[in-house]
């Protein structure tokens, strides 16, 4: 088992957002959690990821048996854990080369490895950009400055196959992509499907699932997992609506 | 949470200053305090003609009827001047006139400080830098002076000018900044002791990075340079200054003056990296570093660039200027100054516009950690006769961390209608959304502090030759080992 959550707890200030969450992911699968706004989807990725705003009040997250909550936010991301930003964050200055340099190497680092040339570096920014069809000159701008909503998210996809996670949780990716973008996005994610990895994809609508087929459908309401099926439960989410959802639970 | 990003802060703002260590060698000190006799005895350690002396005795009277100015956003402990020793030279037997020569333990000090006084040690790929070394008041070699004598370039310490051109130093000395200029400046020309000279004849483009190392040693000692550099019409230079001094509990005064000359189409561009010593986490120690650094455009079409990258000292205090006579001359001044712990720093710059259609451009990148206050104090002033003149100043501050202050003020005086002044400003703190973006991708707190406070400071740092630059990457990481609000 890749990740195992069992009856967890969060929230922040005092207030309890995740009221039980159970979730249980293998390698080789591809997870949608879907579900109205404000029912704890982002929560649920931020604290499986470590943000320390979050606490976590009960249960637990095992991730290859470890239990997250002893490791720190940089050592979950060097095991292999990839949060894919619903807002990636403007760092002015700081070239994405620079950055994804800095980070290949002290994974690197944690790993034992030797920091890779830069030429070996700068041949692999190329062939991953080549991957997952960036064409424009990302790489050579300061991370996600000036970015537009699609550059922005084109560029978690990018951050993704430089850094070849165990793990992905992509927060609300599609949101606010055309779609071209949104075809990028998906193509990225299936481009990078392995047996070995999982995907864990965040959404509110159905229609990036038209691109990423998922193994399983979950929906969080209130924060806990209401109801799991297979790739059928999203489409008669996309028929029925969040309001189905909320009568049952009433 | 706030609470959590201050403690990641402080941890990456605690680092050590690597530049702390003493050596140890035979000094030559003058008689502790400053008086008429102090000044005659380091005239005549030097074997200064009539004029030097004159100049200094003018200075130190001027010196006496003037106080220390309070303006400045700082907080400083009196300065006891009979307390100071004005003059430390390292003993020498002899005249160095080539490398073996120099004390070896002179050499392993400026190895040690990354310094190579070794011409013959270029890095792979890089242009070969002349290096005028100085260890508390006197310079103690000047490399490439010999390669840099065929270009009619002269390179040599201020003491070696002073006999060698006479009449060169007597020229410019205090045409930029005049004895009676500032308290700090009087005294800097009643008691300086060495610094570098710097000629670039008419239409000379100089081949090589020429620098000046400054260190500290010797302890209760002050050190009071002078450089001036002067580029005739047309010629070109780059110019790079670095300090460091042992880390002591005293305060130790540093007052320097800098002075560039640059004539009709001449270029200089001056370039500082200064870690002095800064005191340690609670203040206690460090270097008051108080300078006077100007230059003027005095013929059309020249240009002056001051890039300062500034981490070190408890006190910091200078305004590097430019005086834009000259029609279409041009000034720059880009700044990042660092504040940590209990550091106090108000720099900016002055662009005074006299000619017409002259330009300047002020970037001023303010970083304050810890309990540190980081002001920016800049005048822009532009005369009735420098019609058509522009000025842009940005000037930026970053918060790390929530007992810190940052402080901006600026002054503009325009007086034509004709010219344009553009002021901009921002503050703004390392967010947890960066840090946390930063993290999630595998990267440490203190590297992502490092990364993000390069990336605030790019625009500076691009403006610093390469050999500099990536020095400056690494200590402005460093300076804030152990800061996140």
């Amino acid at each position: 088992m890749l990740l195992s959550i069992k009856n967890l707890h969060a929230g922040i200030n005092g207030k309890e957002i995740l009221r039980g969450v159970n979730l249980e992911v293998n390698k080789g699968e591809v997870h949608a959690i879907m579900g109205p706004n404000g029912t704890g989807k982002s929560t649920l990725a931020s604290v499986i990821a470590g943000r320390e705003v979050f606490d976590v009040t009960g249960g637990e997250i095992l991730y290859q048996g470890k239990d997250l909550q002893k490791l720190s936010i940089e050592d979950r991301a060097r095991e292999g854990i990839f949060l894919g930003f619903q807002y990636p964050v403007e760092i002015p200055g700081v070239s994405i080369t620079n950055f994804m340099r800095t980070a290949v190497n002290e994974i690197r680092k944690f790993k034992g490895l030797d920091q890779l040339p830069a030429g070996e570096f700068l041949r692999m920014m190329e062939e991953r950009k080549r991957l997952v069809e960036i064409t424009s000159n990302l790489t050579n701008r300061s991370v996600n400055e000036g970015f537009s909503g699609g550059e922005k998210k084109k560029n978690e996809i990018f951050q993704m196959a430089m850094l070849e996670p165990t793990l992905a949780i992509l927060d609300e990716t599609d949101s606010g992509l055309d779609i071209d973008a949104l075809r990028i996005v998906a193509n990225g994610v299936n481009k990078l499907r392995r047996p070995d990895n999982a995907f864990v994809v965040i959404t509110h609508y159905q229609r990036l699932l038209d691109y990423i087929v998922p193994d399983f459908v979950h929906v969080l309401f209130q924060g806990k997992i209401v109801k799991s099926g297979g790739k059928e439960l999203a489409l008669e989410l996309e028929e029925k609506g969040y309001d189905w959802i909320k009568k049952e639970q009433e | 949470m706030e609470s959590e990003a201050n403690k990641i802060l402080d941890e990456v703002t605690q680092g050590d200053y690597k530049y702390g260590f003493v050596t140890d060698i035979d000094t030559e000190f003058a008689p502790t305090g400053l008086s008429e006799s102090t000044i005659r005895y380091i005239s005549a350690k030097k074997n200064e003609p009539d004029f030097m002396l004159e100049f200094r005795l003018k200075a130190y009277r001027h010196w006496l009827t003037m106080t220390q100015p309070k303006w400045a956003h700082l907080n400083i402990a009196p300065i006891n001047f009979q307390e100071i020793i004005f003059y430390a030279a390292p003993k020498k037997k002899k005249e160095v006139s080539s490398l073996d020569e120099v004390d070896p333990e002179l050499l392993a000090t400026f190895n040690k400080l990354g310094i190579s006084l070794d011409e013959q040690k270029k890095l792979a790929g890089v242009t070969s830098v002349a290096v005028d070394a100085v260890i508390d008041s006197v310079s103690v070699k000047t490399t490439f002076s010999e390669t840099l004598s065929k270009h009619g370039i002269i390179f040599c310490s201020f003491s070696e000018a002073v006999q060698n051109h006479p009449d060169l130093v007597r020229q410019y000395m205090g045409s930029v900044v005049p004895y009676t200029d500032n308290y700090f400046a009087a005294l800097n020309s009643a008691v300086f002791s060495d610094g570098s000279f710097c000629f670039i004849p008419k239409g000379v483009r100089c081949p090589m990075e020429l620098s000046t190392y400054f260190r500290i040693n010797a302890a209760n000692t002050g050190q009071f340079e002078r450089t001036l550099i002067v580029a005739e019409e047309g010629a070109y230079v780059s110019y790079m200054e670095g300090c460091t001094a042992p880390q002591r509990d005293e305060n130790q005064l540093h007052a320097a003056i800098v002075e560039i000359v640059a004539m009709k189409d001449a270029e200089v561009k001056y370039s500082t990296v200064q870690n002095w010593y800064p005191g340690d986490k609670n203040g206690l120690g460090g270097i008051y570093n108080f300078v006077t650094k100007r230059g003027i455009c005095k013929g059309s079409n020249s240009k002056i660039s001051w890039t300062q990258v500034e981490t070190g000292s408890a006190i910091t205090w200078k305004y590097p200027s430019c005086i834009l006579l000259g029609d279409n001359s041009v000034g720059e001044f880009y700044s990042v100054a660092v504040t940590n712990n209990y550091q106090q720093a108000d720099t900016g710059t002055k662009m005074m516009h006299l000619g017409k259609n002259t330009r300047s451009t002020i970037i001023s990148k303010g970083i304050s950690a810890g309990n540190s206050n980081n002001s920016y104090r800049g005048l822009v002033r532009i005369s009735k006769n420098a019609l058509n003149s522009r000025n842009y100043s940005q000037c930026d501050s970053l918060l790390l961390g929530a007992r810190c202050g940052a402080h901006t003020y600026p002054y503009i005086q325009v007086d034509n209608k004709s010219s344009i002044v553009e002021h901009e400003a921002t503050t703004s703190k390392i967010s947890e959304d960066q840090l946390f973006y930063c993290q999630q991708r595998g990267i440490s707190a203190e590297s992502a502090i490092g990364l993000i406070v390069n990336g605030y400071a790019k625009e500076v740092l691009k403006q610093l030759p390469m050999e500099f630059a990536v020095e400056a990457q690494k200590l402005l990481s460093i300076s804030l080992e152990g800061s996140v609000g």
